[in-house]
């Protein structure tokens, strides 16, 4: 009897709390809610060893994200192919799935040692154009969930001098997705064009161009055979390459996709991506339009020379929400990418 | 029967209708991505403390509603994330109405790309005194058509408190702007009626503006009437670099390089400054380097405004302030209205005057008085002779707006 009457508590208790929730609770969502649920990996999921069809990749430069490392890959859909193009992001088809997972090592000098997963981007392009989900992965990496309300978790790590980092990580919504995916209004990929993707990989047979790659196995079609007429992008990191083109590389993958004449940036009329060649729209003693306390009390986006009288060296360095530029997923300073653009704007003769 | 207590306690844990402050963030934030067309997101009451910015994007025909600007307030105060405390892109026909927003880190709500946009009884504010560390819009539509901000309150922004930019077909109505650095600004805007407002104790009560490097070129056909425009005498706060920085404190209305502005009916009162400045941009002293870009106002048409102010000299605070004082020397016996006299070669008649379409026109306003500062000629033969503006101008029609 005793057991009746707990049974009985549990129903209410469990009525009540249901009942209680006076939050309307917002629609069910039409998208697979585990990563796992696509079948793009093989074996243990978290080794992220990609299944038949899903080809790994990388770009020459990318967009920092608080010095998350990330996996790339994209499955196209079968009998299916990439028109090549020379200067814009790949036309990928309708089936295609961008897939970019973003993890910490948990010790950089020694990779070995293992590495947490934090979250995979998936952009999957459907009949209505492209859609971006976030998977965010669970403490024990055995899969991960959907949240399209993004997340926040802590991460720690130790960085190439053996020193202690942390952050509070945040996963973009949605929608914050868009906010830089974003081309004329509809969700685009933006790393995958011809100029990034002109570069090596270790694949398991050999090492080789990915572009040529891609067109050997018939994913791209229309490819120069001759590779030095394959457009560019180097990686704004290697110091051996020329200072200016590895400016405008950082600012093309960093602030580019936003800035651009098509992008969620246009008001601001700043276009810092590679095929502006209008100085004032590349920011030289351009004034700034709705920059609040962005602007720093600085008068002009780029002062040549100058580098402390320039907004975007100000907004780079700022971690003010308010401020910062990026807007999203960055919330430590690129050391490495300001010094950059300093040694930039400071290598520019004076006017 | 212990266990039984313990769980009933959880489950009332559980229940509690102030569950965690994230949880709520995190419900309203997955309503704004998943609402269906058509559909109506009600915030509810309460105060809600949101941490990373609020988006929606690609809806059509969803309004977001509170209890009332007392009863559902979002504070971004605790902001870690996002500029704007919401944004609102690429979608049509959205409304937003009846709640406050407070504190955001950058903007306050922010709508681009948006075809039908009406904010309604929204109060959007920093709280605490005027500061340079607060964020720049308050209400912030810009490159939206079919643009309606109705009895909406702005208060505290370090730019405009209700910023139109880039955008065509606006009204704004019924509004109160107070505290911020600019009242009200249509920026780069087509067919906007600015009317029934009260602007009063910011730096500049209503900015008409025409900038260069936009992607949106050219505005006009403004109409500003039946607003109070009163005592915009507030020390301007705005970070420099940004142009309202340059407004100086006392400034009742700003024409700034817009065409096709009519401003009538209006209580312009003890803006210590000027009541009406028309200025070309050449008196901002940036650079012009956009060749698409036209710096000159003309066709402005001032009527009908009662125009008071108490004697005395301009604040003394500001570049402007210091042409004033050195050079237009109007002491006490300051000018209503002035405008910078310089004129576009191009479009004066073969007399050196401007065509009767494209003049400034100010006649039959209460206490009207009228300077050309001659700024071309570094203020050289200043003339308060109201006889050149002595005319009207056609009126301009109303902004038409499609009602979603």
């Amino acid at each position: 009897m005793k057991k009746l009457f707990f049974i009985l508590f549990l129903f209410v208790g469990l009525f009540l709390s249901i009942s209680w929730k006076k939050v309307p609770m917002p629609p069910a969502n039409p998208f697979k809610e585990k990563l796992s649920d696509y079948g793009f990996f093989t074996g243990k999921i978290s080794e992220q060893q990609p299944a038949d069809g899903v080809m790994p990749y990388v770009l020459n430069a990318s967009l920092f994200s608080d010095y998350a490392y990330k996996l790339r890959f994209v499955r196209l859909p079968q009998n299916s192919f990439i028109p090549y193009n020379l200067d814009s992001v790949l036309q990928f088809p309708v089936g295609t799935a961008i897939i970019k997972t973003f993890y910490y090592p948990l010790d950089e000098r020694n990779t070995k040692k293992g590495r947490r997963l934090i979250e995979t981007r998936l952009l999957l392009h459907e009949q209505q154009g492209w859609v971006s989900l976030p998977y965010i992965w669970d403490d024990k990496q055995t899969d991960a969930k959907l949240e399209v309300a993004g997340g926040n978790t802590h991460v720690t790590w130790r960085d190439e001098k053996g020193q202690k980092r942390e952050l509070e990580y945040l996963i973009p919504n949605m929608n914050q997705c868009k906010g830089c995916h974003e081309r004329h209004g509809a969700m685009s990929p933006i790393g995958p064009s011809a100029r990034q993707l002109n570069g090596n990989y270790p694949y398991e047979q050999r090492k080789d161009n990915q572009l040529l790659h891609w067109a050997r196995v018939q994913w791209l079609k229309g490819v120069p055979q001759d590779i030095t007429q394959l457009p560019f992008e180097g990686d704004y990191a290697d110091a051996t390459v020329d200072l200016n083109d590895r400016a405008r590389a950082y600012l093309d993958i960093n602030c580019g996709h936003c800035h651009n004449k098509a992008g969620p940036a246009q008001s601001s009329g700043l276009f810092l991506d590679w095929n502006t060649s209008d100085s004032t729209a590349y920011g030289f003693y351009k004034t700034p339009v709705a920059a609040g306390r962005g602007s720093g009390n600085l008068k002009f986006d780029i002062v040549p020379g100058k580098p402390n009288e320039s907004i975007l060296i100000y907004r780079m360095e700022s971690l003010d929400p308010g401020i910062m530029m990026p807007e999203l997923s960055r919330s430590l300073q690129h050391t490495e990418g300001v010094k950059l653009i300093r040694d930039w704007i400071k290598s520019m003769k004076q006017e | 029967m212990k266990t039984i207590v313990i769980y009933l306690c959880i489950s009332f844990l559980l229940t509690d209708p102030l569950f965690a402050q994230s949880d709520i963030e995190k419900r309203i934030q997955t309503q704004l991505i998943l609402a269906e067309d058509g559909s109506t997101i009600d915030l509810g009451e309460g105060i809600f403390h949101i941490t990373k910015s609020l988006s929606m994007d690609g809806k059509k025909k969803v309004t977001i509603k509170g209890r009332g600007i007392n009863k559902t307030i979002l504070t971004f105060k605790s902001q870690v994330a996002g500029a704007e405390g919401i944004k609102i892109t690429n979608s049509e026909n959205i409304v937003l109405h009846d709640f406050t927003v407070q504190d955001s880190k950058g903007d306050l709500i922010k709508a681009m790309h948006v075809n039908g946009i009406r904010f309604e009884r929204i109060k959007a504010e920093w709280t605490g005194k005027p500061s340079k560390t607060n964020g720049s819009y308050a209400l912030y539509p810009v490159q939206c058509q079919q643009v309606m901000i109705d009895s909406c309150i702005a208060i505290g922004a370090s730019d405009a408190g209700i910023y139109v930019g880039q955008s065509s077909h606006i009204i704004v109505k019924n509004c109160t702007a107070t505290q911020n650095v600019a009242g009200i600004e249509i920026e780069n805007s087509l067919y906007a009626d600015v009317y029934n407002n009260v602007t009063i104790d910011n730096t500049g009560g209503i900015l008409v503006f025409d900038l260069p490097d936009l992607v949106q070129k050219r505005g006009g056909y403004v109409r500003v009437y039946n607003n109070l425009i009163k005592e915009n005498n507030l020390a301007n706060f705005a970070p420099k670099g940004n142009i309202v920085a340059k407004v100086p404190k006392g400034s009742g209305v700003i024409v700034l390089a817009t065409n096709h502005v009519e401003i009538f009916d209006n209580q312009i009162i003890n803006n210590r400054t000027a009541g009406v400045s028309i200025i070309s941009y050449f008196l901002t002293e940036n650079k012009i380097t956009d060749k698409d870009y036209y710096p000159y106002p003309y066709a402005v048409n001032i009527h009908d405004n009662v125009f008071e102010r108490k004697p005395g000299r301009v604040p003394f605070k500001g570049r402007f302030a210091k042409i004033y004082w050195f050079k237009l020397k109007f002491g006490r016996d300051v000018p209503h209205i002035v405008y910078d006299g310089i004129v576009d070669k191009e479009i004066l008649d073969t007399h050196g005057q401007p065509k009767p379409e494209n003049k400034i026109c100010i006649r039959n306003n209460k206490n009207q008085s009228v300077a050309n500062m001659d700024a071309e000629n570094g203020f050289k033969n200043v003339s308060r002779d109201p006889k050149p503006f002595d005319c009207t101008l056609e009126k301009i029609k109303a902004a038409e707006m499609k009602q979603p």
